[in-house]
C-alpha cells in the first residue's frame, strides 16, 4: 500500500515534468494553426498563419539549411581527418589541441560572437556575407564532430586495423579512405546528426554576426517574437519544430542503438 | 607520404580554421577589454562598479537557483524512472529529453505561451478566480525558462548515474533496518554525488550565459548576457563589453572544467 502510493506520487511528479516541457510546445503547435489564439482553437483551424510566414521568411529558412549543410561539410572535411590524426598521434599536444576546440562549448556564444565581431567586423566582404555566420558555426560545432568521431576510435582499436592495412602496403590516404573512414561511420552519423541541429537552431552567435541580408531561421524567430502577433509566431515556430523535431528523433534512435556513447 | 606528415596533414586544417576563428578571435576580446578609459582596471568594473556588480549577484543568484531546482526536480523523475519499468516509460523519458537541441529564444517563446498575458497559467488562474497570473517577463518567467533548459541536459546525466548504483548496496541497508527515507539519504544521494556535481555545474554555466531566453524575456530584467548585448549593441561600449564576455566566458568554463574533471563528459552550454 505504502509503495503504490509512493509509486503513485513519483509518476504523478514525473508526469507533471514531462507536461512542463511538452505542453508548451503543444501549445504553440495549436497557437500555429488556429484561426484567432485569444478566442481559442473553436475560432477555428487555418494554415494561413503558416502560408504568411512562408511568405515572410522562406528565405531564412533556406538560408539556414544553407549554413547547416555548409557547417556539416566543413567539420566533415576538417573534423574527421583531424579526429584520426589526434587519435593515433596522441601525445600532449593533440591534447592541447583537443582542448582549444572544444573550449567554444563551454564559453557563452555571446562571447565568441564578439570575438569575431571585434576581430573581422572590418572586413565588409567577409563580415556581410553569410561566410561569416559560418564561421561562428564551424567553431561552435567541431568539438561535437571531432569527439564523436574520437569517441568511435577509443572502443574500436583502430590503430592496429590502421597498422595491418599499413603492413600490406597500402598508403596514408588509402588506408583513411577504405579503413578509417568506414570505421568511424557511427561517430560520423551522431556527428553529422548533432552539427546540423545545432547550427539550425543557433542563436546566440547567429542573432549578433547577422546581417539585415543575411538572416537565418532563429534569428527570424526572434524577430516575429518581437514584433508579430502570438499566431504568426507560433506558425514559425511550427515550421521549426518540423525541421528539427525528425533531426532530433534520429538521434535519439541513435543513442538508444549505442547506449554507450 | 609517410605516416607522419600525413597524420599534419590531416591536423593542419582544424588548427588553422581554430586559430584564425577561434584563437586569434579569443585573444584580441581580451586585448578589447583592456583598451576601455579605465585600460586593464576595467576588468574589475564588473565587480567594482555597482550596477555591474548588482547584475552579476543578479545572475550568479538566478543561476544558482536554476541549478539547485533543476537538480531537485530531475533527481526524482531519474530515480523514479530508472528504478521502474511501466508501460510508456519510453515515450515519458523521450518527452523529457527531446527539448535538448531547443534554442533558448524558442524556449523563452514557450515560456510566453505559458506564462505570458495570453499564457495558459493565467487562463487557468482566472477560471480559478484568482486573477489573471502573468509571469512571464519577470524574473520567474527567466528562472522558468531556465529550467526547461536544463532539465532535459541534467535529468540524462543523472539517469545515467541512478543506472550505474549497485542495489545490492540498498538492499543491505534496508535489511539492516533503515528506513526508505534513511536508504535515500545515506546511501543513494552520496553515491550520486558526483553527477550532482557535474550536470550542477552544466545547468549553472547554462544558466549564466543564456542569451537567447533572456533576450526574449528579459526586457526588464538585468543579467550578465543582456547587459553585455546592450554594451555593446546599444552603448557601443565595446571595451566594457568584451571586458564583461571575458568574465563570463572564465566563470563558465571553470565550472564546466570542474564538471568534466568529475564525470569525464561534455555538455554544450549555450542558450
Amino acid at each position: 500500500m505504502r509503495d503504490r502510493l509512493i509509486f503513485t506520487g513519483q509518476l504523478l511528479f514525473t508526469l507533471l515534468v514531462a507536461a512542463f516541457l511538452v505542453v508548451p510546445a503543444l501549445l504553440s503547435i495549436t497557437a500555429g494553426v488556429t484561426v484567432n489564439y485569444f478566442r481559442g482553437i473553436s475560432s477555428g483551424v487555418t494554415l494561413q498563419w503558416v502560408v504568411q510566414v512562408w511568405e515572410l521568411y522562406a528565405d531564412t529558412i533556406l538560408l539556414s539549411f544553407v549554413i547547416a549543410f555548409a557547417t556539416l561539410a566543413v567539420t566533415l572535411l576538417v573534423g574527421v581527418p583531424a579526429a584520426y590524426a589526434l587519435h593515433v598521434r596522441g601525445g600532449r599536444l593533440s591534447r592541447l589541441i583537443e582542448e582549444i576546440i572544444t573550449l567554444p562549448l563551454a564559453i557563452p556564444g555571446l562571447a565568441i560572437a564578439l570575438a569575431l565581431l571585434l576581430t573581422y567586423g572590418g572586413f565588409g566582404t567577409f563580415r556581410r556575407s553569410w561566410l561569416f555566420i559560418l564561421a561562428g558555426h564551424v567553431v561552435f560545432t567541431m568539438p561535437f564532430m571531432v569527439r564523436s568521431v574520437m569517441a568511435v576510435f577509443a572502443t574500436i582499436d583502430i590503430r592496429t586495423l590502421d597498422e595491418g592495412a599499413a603492413s600490406l602496403g597500402a598508403s596514408p590516404w588509402r588506408r583513411f579512405v577504405d579503413v578509417i573512414v568506414p570505421n568511424a561511420r557511427p561517430g560520423i552519423l551522431a556527428g553529422s546528426l548533432m552539427v546540423v541541429t545545432l547550427s539550425l537552431g543557433e542563436f546566440n552567435l547567429t542573432w549578433m554576426l547577422h546581417t539585415p541580408l543575411t538572416k537565418t531561421l532563429p534569428v527570424g524567430l526572434a524577430d516575429a517574437y518581437a514584433s508579430m502577433r502570438l499566431e504568426v509566431a507560433s506558425a514559425y515556430t511550427l515550421i521549426f519544430f518540423i525541421m528539427i523535431v525528425p533531426l532530433l528523433v534520429a538521434m535519439q534512435l541513435l543513442a538508444e542503438r549505442e547506449p554507450k556513447s | 607520404m609517410s605516416q607522419r606528415s600525413f597524420a599534419l596533414a590531416c591536423l593542419a586544417p582544424l588548427v588553422v580554421l581554430t586559430v584564425a576563428f577561434f584563437v586569434l578571435p579569443m585573444a584580441r576580446l581580451v586585448v578589447v577589454g583592456a583598451e576601455g578609459p579605465q585600460g586593464v582596471a576595467g576588468y574589475l568594473a564588473i565587480v567594482l562598479e555597482p550596477r555591474y556588480r548588482a547584475t552579476l549577484i543578479n545572475t550568479v543568484v538566478l543561476a544558482s537557483a536554476t541549478t539547485v531546482a533543476t537538480l531537485v526536480i530531475a533527481t526524482i523523475a531519474a530515480i523514479f524512472l530508472q528504478r521502474h519499468r511501466f508501460p510508456g516509460r519510453a515515450v515519458l523519458v523521450a518527452m523529457l529529453t527531446f527539448p535538448l537541441a531547443f534554442p533558448g529564444v524558442v524556449i523563452g517563446f514557450l515560456i510566453i505561451l505559458l506564462a505570458g498575458r495570453q499564457g495558459l497559467i493565467g487562463d487557468v488562474t482566472r477560471l480559478l478566480g484568482g486573477g489573471k497570473v502573468v509571469f512571464a517577463y519577470s524574473i520567474w518567467g527567466l528562472f522558468l525558462g531556465y529550467l526547461y533548459f536544463s532539465i532535459p541536459r541534467v535529468i540524462l546525466t543523472i539517469m545515467a548515474a541512478v543506472q550505474k548504483l549497485d542495489p545490492g548496496l540498498e538492499e543491505a541497508a534496508r535489511s539492516l533496518g533503515a528506513s526508505p527515507w534513511a536508504v535515500q539519504r545515506d546511501v543513494v544521494l552520496p553515491a550520486l554525488g558526483p553527477a550532482f556535481v557535474a550536470s550542477g555545474a552544466i545547468a549553472f554555466a547554462t544558466a549564466m550565459g543564456a542569451f537567447g531566453t533572456a533576450f526574449t524575456l528579459a526586457t526588464n530584467i538585468d543579467v550578465l548576457p543582456m547587459l553585455i548585448y546592450t554594451e555593446f549593441t546599444l552603448a557601443a561600449n565595446f571595451a566594457t563589453a568584451a571586458s564583461l564576455s571575458v568574465g563570463l566566458g572564465l566563470i563558465s568554463w571553470a565550472m564546466l572544467a570542474l564538471a568534466r574533471s568529475l564525470s569525464g563528459g561534455t555538455v554544450a552550454a549555450t542558450g
